[in-house]
């Protein structure tokens, strides 16, 4: 096993966690929640390859509000490209009616994370230290 | 309960079953904070219920609604039909609230903390009622912004994974800077109604589609 770089001083840097959509399949929709939730509260980047369903995005909008608390935490910044059903999903997979869901999805903490600028194929985004 | 009180409520619960398919349909406003929800859910309210009282109070400053209120039986007529649907007003969904922004309006800092808590329990009462208790949705976008926003994204995923009926309305076009082609572009794949809600310009359009969708 090769041996890893040496830990530094977190706060000297920003942490990105790559998640593989992989992982990502055999959680919960709770534990994918919870995983992405302790991850932005400890000030770190997350990114999902595959993202979330709109019902895990829905729960996860509701148990941020639940965690957020005054000068604590302010919420997340989520980001994936925006998707027209027409314009996505492949003639196949509307025939079929399936709706293609993976999609690359960055998540941070609001006040870390800051869009610059996103379109349908597009997405600058500015992160800061704590 | 006694035999014949028991009696009665199973009737009457059996009656509300028999007859749920006449039950008007829970239509929720929702959209972004400041998008002028409760705006439109008041002019709705106003033009077709015999009191025309509102529904809640309007304000400039986001999360002013921060309950999901719901005015029953508002009796929309068109072309000599009826249409009755509940109008539910919603808080505008976010993924972030941060007290700092209301002391931007001249409050205090008590006053910021308890509008930031109860505005992240609105939007959780949002998100609950658009999982379980609404049967079509009314999105209301601030046509003077911009609509690629990843809460408009979400919101407009959600709602098409549950398939509810939506009906996206460009508010605000009484403002110099408001462009409709920017939501239609936003959204191709859903019809965009103009609308003034302040105003009440296009309103008789806005219940057209109402009744077409929802009726």
């Amino acid at each position: 096993m090769s041996k890893m770089a040496e830990v530094k001083d977190p706060s000297e840097g920003v942490r990105i966690d790559l998640i593989s959509g992989e992982r990502m399949a055999g959680l919960t929709s709770m534990e994918k929640i919870r995983m992405i939730l302790d991850g932005v509260r400890e000030g770190n980047i997350v990114i999902l390859e595959e993202g979330l369903s709109p019902d895990e995005e829905s729960r996860l909008i509701e148990v941020t509000m639940t965690e957020i608390s005054p000068d604590e935490f302010t919420g997340l910044e989520i980001e994936t490209y925006p998707q027209s059903e027409t314009a996505d999903a492949s003639f196949l997979n509307r025939l079929m009616g399936k709706q293609e869901s993976k999609k690359l999805t960055v998540i941070g903490p609001a006040n870390q994370i800051e869009t610059l600028h996103k379109d349908e194929t597009l997405i600058k985004t500015l992160v800061s230290r704590r | 309960m006694g035999l014949l009180t028991g009696l009665k409520s199973s009737i009457s619960r059996a009656a509300s079953t028999l007859f749920s398919e006449e039950e008007p349909k829970r239509i929720g406003i929702y959209g972004p904070p400041n998008a002028g929800k409760t705006t439109l859910a008041n002019r709705i309210a106003r033009d077709w219920t015999e009191h025309g009282d509102a529904i809640g109070p309007e304000s400039h400053v986001p999360h002013e609604t921060r309950r999901a209120r719901r005015k029953e039986n508002v009796e929309i007529e068109r072309d000599g039909k009826t249409v009755t649907i509940d109008v539910v007003d919603t808080p505008g969904v976010t993924t972030k609230v941060d007290y700092t922004e209301f002391l931007e309006h001249d409050m205090e800092k008590d006053d910021a903390v308890r509008r930031s808590r109860e505005a992240t329990e609105g939007v959780a009462e949002a998100m609950h009622w658009l999982r379980e208790d609404v049967d079509g949705v009314i999105y209301v976008l601030d046509s003077s912004t911009d609509p690629f926003t990843q809460v408009n994204t979400m919101l407009i995923g959600i709602i098409e994974s549950q398939d509810l009926p939506v009906l996206i309305l460009a508010n605000k076009i009484d403002l110099d800077d408001s462009s409709v082609q920017r939501i239609k572009n936003a959204f191709p794949q859903h019809e965009t109604t103009p609308v003034s809600a302040l105003e009440g310009d296009n309103m008789d359009e806005v219940y057209d589609k109402i009744a077409e969708y929802f009726g």
